[in-house]
């Protein structure tokens, strides 16, 4: 393995040199397309095994791909910088960041990235390489992170704001989290410090809550995110709530909460509220509905200001990433539609499970438009293994490559995939 | 001393529910096989939506029930995650999880003691049946 490696370092770094320049002519999918399907005259390719917890990444122009760790890997580092080379197939080339986490992007310069209680930024260079992985500057801190949904995602707009999210501790502010009948807390007090989007300032060090703002509240849970261009607006990926059956069994069958609420995709504007803890949507009924543990009973509409999902799709899917595609590999009908990638559920046992795979949503005018439908699927690896739960790899960051490939990592075998379009 | 007095009331008090339920309880099928069908119902009803059908869990969120040190380890440790839940922030066999387990005190004494069984002898465990008698004492002492 050693000496192996010894001819491979050698080669492949003159590989490098020799094709960094160069577009990605050669770029062909593996023979299986990566085990994915995918519709007509796309393919697919495994672009590096990580082995890792890959959350979000990004792709520069250069052909570096920054990959953020849930933790740090054995060697200490949570961010993984790869190179690509001509044939599409990327090296490890370095690693940085003793903090695992979830969000990273860049934006003007720099390299933003977070752990699930701050965020930092590391300065560029011209070929967007970190010029020093050590001493990142801390732009947000202290924020909070409970036992559950503590992943912290980021993204900015082009006003110098970056908008982070700040999940829930809980699933649905029962006095008693999880637990069979405990009813609501009134004012769920989460939500003054969680359940909701914050805005800071993409330059200014070490802001806490009290420089920033509660741009949206009402979120239990946000993981993909994205800056909407077309209509210069944020859009997240909700995380509806679990387990209506366990809490509620007289109100809800196991059918219906293995189906309910929805996942939502909601459009955001400055103070909206979405109604977490105190309501759900349902994408079947297609209202808002009053939470069981704050009085509903699986039919009474909420009662409140509450804004209504851009979208909706179906419960527990757990969609991690988020992109709107603005490049121009990919068929027109792709053109700032959004590819949202569903981790997949959990909590639809004994049911079987469902998702594990990237979805499009057709937009026209900045607004959804017709039907989502699934784009890559089978990271499961068989329908089987996605039914049981039992995936092999499981979609989470979605990023769009200089070219417009769509690369999409895996949190469970850290496998970074690469979908082109072969004209 | 207010304790004690009550204990003492009490403890007949019991003693006296105990002997007047005794022919409901010796309904109760004795023996491993039958308490492991009966916990089988229990975990179906209480567990499997956390820990799942294969008591593999999910990664990250709800940890496996196979060959845990929890699973496997001291009873009365055991009896407490079920009667108390588990929300710590502790490693469970090297793996950390962010999900909350509720308590599941409305579990009777022998609901306890099956489920228990039933996971200590499913999922390629192998360990000796929890009864309820033993549940009772942990519950007792777990109330001060
Ligand atoms: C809401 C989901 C949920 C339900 C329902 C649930 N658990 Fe758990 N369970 C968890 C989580 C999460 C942990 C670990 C919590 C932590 O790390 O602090 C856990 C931990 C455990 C452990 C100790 C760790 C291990 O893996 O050995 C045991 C044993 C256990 N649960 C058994 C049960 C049994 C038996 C039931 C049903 C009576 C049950 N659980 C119901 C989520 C759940």
């Amino acid at each position: 393995m050693k000496t192996k490696l010894k001819y491979f370092l050698p080669v492949a770094v003159v590989c490098i040199a020799l094709f960094a320049l160069k577009s990605d002519i050669n770029v062909t999918p593996d023979a299986d397309n990566a085990g994915l399907k995918l519709p007509a005259g796309f393919g697919a390719l495994k672009v590096a095994e990580t082995g890792a917890r890959a959350r979000h990444l990004i792709v520069t122009a250069q052909g570096d791909i920054y990959v953020k760790l849930a933790r740090p890997n054995k060697d200490g580092k949570a961010i993984l910088v790869l190179h690509e080379n001509a044939d599409g197939k990327a090296l490890l080339i370095g690693g940085f960041a003793n903090y695992g986490g979830t969000g990273i992007y860049i934006k003007d310069g720099y390299l933003y990235a977070s752990s699930n209680t701050e965020v930092f930024r590391y300065k560029l260079d011209a070929q967007n390489k970190v010029i020093d992985q050590d001493h990142p500057e801390k732009i947000i801190t202290g924020l909070k992170m409970g036992r559950e949904h503590e992943t912290k995602s980021i993204v900015l707009d082009n006003a110098g704001n970056i908008y982070v999210n700040v999940g829930a501790y809980s699933n649905s502010c029962q006095e008693h989290d999880r637990q069979l009948g405990s009813m609501g807390i009134k004012g769920c007090p989460i939500l003054d410090s969680a359940g909701g989007i914050w805005q800071f300032k993409a330059n200014k060090p070490n802001q806490t809550y009290g420089e920033g703002v509660r741009y949206a509240t009402g979120l239990r849970n946000v993981v993909g995110l994205d800056w909407n261009q077309q209509d210069n607006q944020l859009f997240v990926m909700q995380h509806g709530r679990d387990q209506l059956h366990d809490i509620f069994p007289d109100m809800f069958t196991v059918k219906q909460s293995a189906e309910l609420p929805a996942e939502c995709m909601y459009a955001l504007k400055k103070g909206d509220n979405a109604g977490w803890p105190y309501m759900y949507y349902d994408q079947i009924q297609h209202k808002k509905i009053m939470a069981p543990e704050y009085g509903g009973d699986g039919k009474k509409e909420a009662a409140g200001n509450f804004i209504d999902p851009a979208a909706a799709y179906p419960g527990h899917l757990a969609p991690n990433g988020l992109l709107f595609y603005t490049g121009n590999m990919f068929p027109e009908k792709y053109k700032n539609g959004a590819f949202i990638a569903f981790h997949g559920s959990w909590n639809r046992a004994p049911e079987p499970q469902a998702g594990y795979f990237v979805v499009f949503q057709p937009f026209k005018n900045g607004k959804p438009y017709g039907d989502w439908e699934v784009f890559a699927d089978n990271f499961a690896g068989s329908p089987q293994k996605a039914e049981s739960g039992r995936a092999d790899h499981r979609p989470c960051g979605l990023a769009q490559g200089p070219d417009g490939s769509l690369y999409v990592s895996d949190d469970s075998k850290g496998t970074i995939y690469r979908i082109i379009y072969k004209k | 001393m207010k304790k004690l007095l009550a204990a003492v009331i009490l403890l007949p008090a019991s003693l006296c529910v105990f002997a007047q339920t005794k022919p409901k309880t010796a309904a109760i099928k004795p023996g491993i096989p039958a308490s492991i069908a009966r916990g089988k119902v229990v975990y179906t009803k209480n567990c499997l939506s956390c820990h799942f059908v294969d008591g593999g869990g999910v990664p990250n969120m709800n940890p496996p029930l196979v060959k845990t040190s929890y699973v496997l380890g001291d009873k009365t440790k055991l009896i407490k995650v079920v009667l108390n839940g588990f929300a710590q922030n502790v490693e469970i066999d090297g793996e950390t999880y962010s999900n909350n387990m509720a308590p599941h005190n409305f579990l009777s004494d022998q609901e306890i003691a099956d489920v228990l069984t039933y996971v200590r002898n499913s999922f390629g465990n192998k360990a000796s049946a929890v009864k309820a008698a033993e549940v009772k004492v942990v519950r007792a002492a777990n109330k001060k």
